[in-house]
């Protein structure tokens, strides 16, 4: 087996995952980023996407994230992750209604204040990840 | 003197009393059991957010520009108290010992000359702070203790608006009042600063020197994120701490009002036997006098 790095994906109620992966690529606000063994030390912010994990050139798992933060050291790689699911567990028809929904949000808030309008806005960037991270899959 | 009759129905009254305190102690200690199970899930998030934030404090403090939730506003003339007590009682002191400390805590601020704010998180806390200081509560968050397992969507609703009341300048430092838990029999009344943020110990966190990290974009806006999450996981933190807290209070509340009926019972019938017996001596005395006479 090739070297390892401990991947670990944690959310504020329980830990998702921990354990040694050969490499994980992470959707960072400016551009998915792979995480090998002796990665230099790094602290990203993550948008929201899909976390993929490698074994090999084979990809094992793949989890979308809301966002979140990532921190690579030479203990291994942590994700601070909001809103982790598997991306086989997402249901396509759920996902594009609740994108349709989010937009229509949008659409009907009328005179939002500005962090309304960032919320807002924010959530169908949400939904729109999670339908790419649906659609990837098939 | 009560006659036999009342005796009974006093007896079966207690003897009712202490099955609902009973049943209340086993459900008391399943919920602790998994009020501790959740408290224990969400540590690990706490304390990697912990040490993320040390690392990004320290590379912050380099450069001299904090955002206002790290190096506060410069003052401290404004005090909120976040006071975090359950939604119901009968659990012993749990939420007069955090009323008790909070109280004390805004008597020496308002010695001090500091303006005071609260927030209730939970009906007890609200309802015994109410009548002092019901012009001090600004914010009333409940129906959070009650649930069977509290989301971390309950605390971002908090963090959300003590951060609309940072940002509008209605306070400079806040302070969570909450009971952190110790074990089911010792509950710790604890003050905890939310605002602005102490960082946390870089050393503490990593072991000795730390890494030089790469930021991504770059450090204030990471910090930027990463501050407000971190007031909701401090928060989320704490409220389970006192959700946990909670039911181990309750639990010996009522394993002593169990204890409290069962002598109760053993008094009681004691008592109601020997009033059986002077009866039936007294009958027995006047029957034998009465055939003496004859």
């Amino acid at each position: 087996m090739a070297a390892t790095l401990t991947f670990e994906l944690v959310d504020p109620e329980r830990v998702l995952a921990s354990e040694p992966v050969e490499m994980v690529v992470l959707p960072g606000v400016e551009g998915d980023f792979g995480v090998l063994p002796d990665h230099a030390p790094l602290v990203s912010l993550l948008r929201p996407g899909v976390i993929a994990v490698y074994e090999g050139t084979k990809v094992t798992r793949r989890i979308f994230v809301a966002g979140g933060f990532a921190e690579v050291n030479e203990q291994g790689c942590v994700v601070l992750a909001e809103g982790a699911q598997m991306v086989d567990e997402l249901d396509r028809a759920a996902v594009e209604q609740a994108l349709k929904d989010a937009e229509e949000d949008l659409a009907d808030a009328k005179e939002p204040s500005e962090e309304e309008r960032a919320r807002l806005e924010r959530a169908v960037a949400i939904a729109r990840a999670r339908l790419e991270a649906v659609t990837a899959k098939e | 003197m009560p006659s036999l009759k009342d005796m009974r129905t006093r007896i079966n009254s207690v003897r009712a009393t202490r099955k609902i305190t009973s049943a209340m102690k086993l459900v008391a200690g399943s919920k602790l059991r998994r009020a501790q199970e959740h408290a224990e899930a969400a540590r690990p998030f706490a304390a990697k957010m912990a040490a993320m934030l040390a690392n990004l404090a320290a590379a912050v403090k380099d450069q001299g520009e904090a955002p206002p939730l790290l190096a506060g506003t410069g003052k401290d003339d404004v005090h909120l108290l976040v006071v975090a007590t359950a939604d119901r009682g009968l659990c012993g002191a749990f939420n007069s010992s955090i009323v008790r400390a909070t109280r004390r805590r805004i008597q020496e601020l308002k010695e001090q000359g500091k303006t005071v704010k609260l927030v209730c998180v939970g009906r007890k806390g609200r309802d015994m702070l109410r009548r002092e200081y019901g012009d001090l509560i600004v914010e009333f968050v409940d129906g959070i203790a009650g649930k069977r397992r509290i989301g971390f969507a309950d605390a971002e609703r908090i963090a959300q608006k003590i951060l609309q009341l940072y940002e509008a300048g209605e306070f400079d430092v806040a302070t969570m009042v909450f009971n952190r838990f110790k074990s089911a029999m010792v509950q710790i009344v604890t003050f905890k600063q939310l605002v602005p943020v102490e960082p946390p110990e870089a050393a503490a966190a990593g072991e000795g020197v730390q890494a030089i990290y790469e930021f991504e974009p770059d450090e204030e806006r990471i910090l930027a994120e990463l501050l407000p999450r971190n007031l909701a996981v401090q928060i989320y933190g704490a409220l389970l701490e006192n959700a946990a807290s909670e039911q181990g209070a309750r639990m010996v509340a009522m394993d002593n009002a169990t204890r409290n009926a069962g002598e109760m019972i053993d008094r009681l019938t004691l008592r109601y036997n020997r009033q059986r017996q002077a009866n039936i001596t007294k009958e027995l005395i006047e029957i034998v006098s009465g055939a003496e006479a004859v």
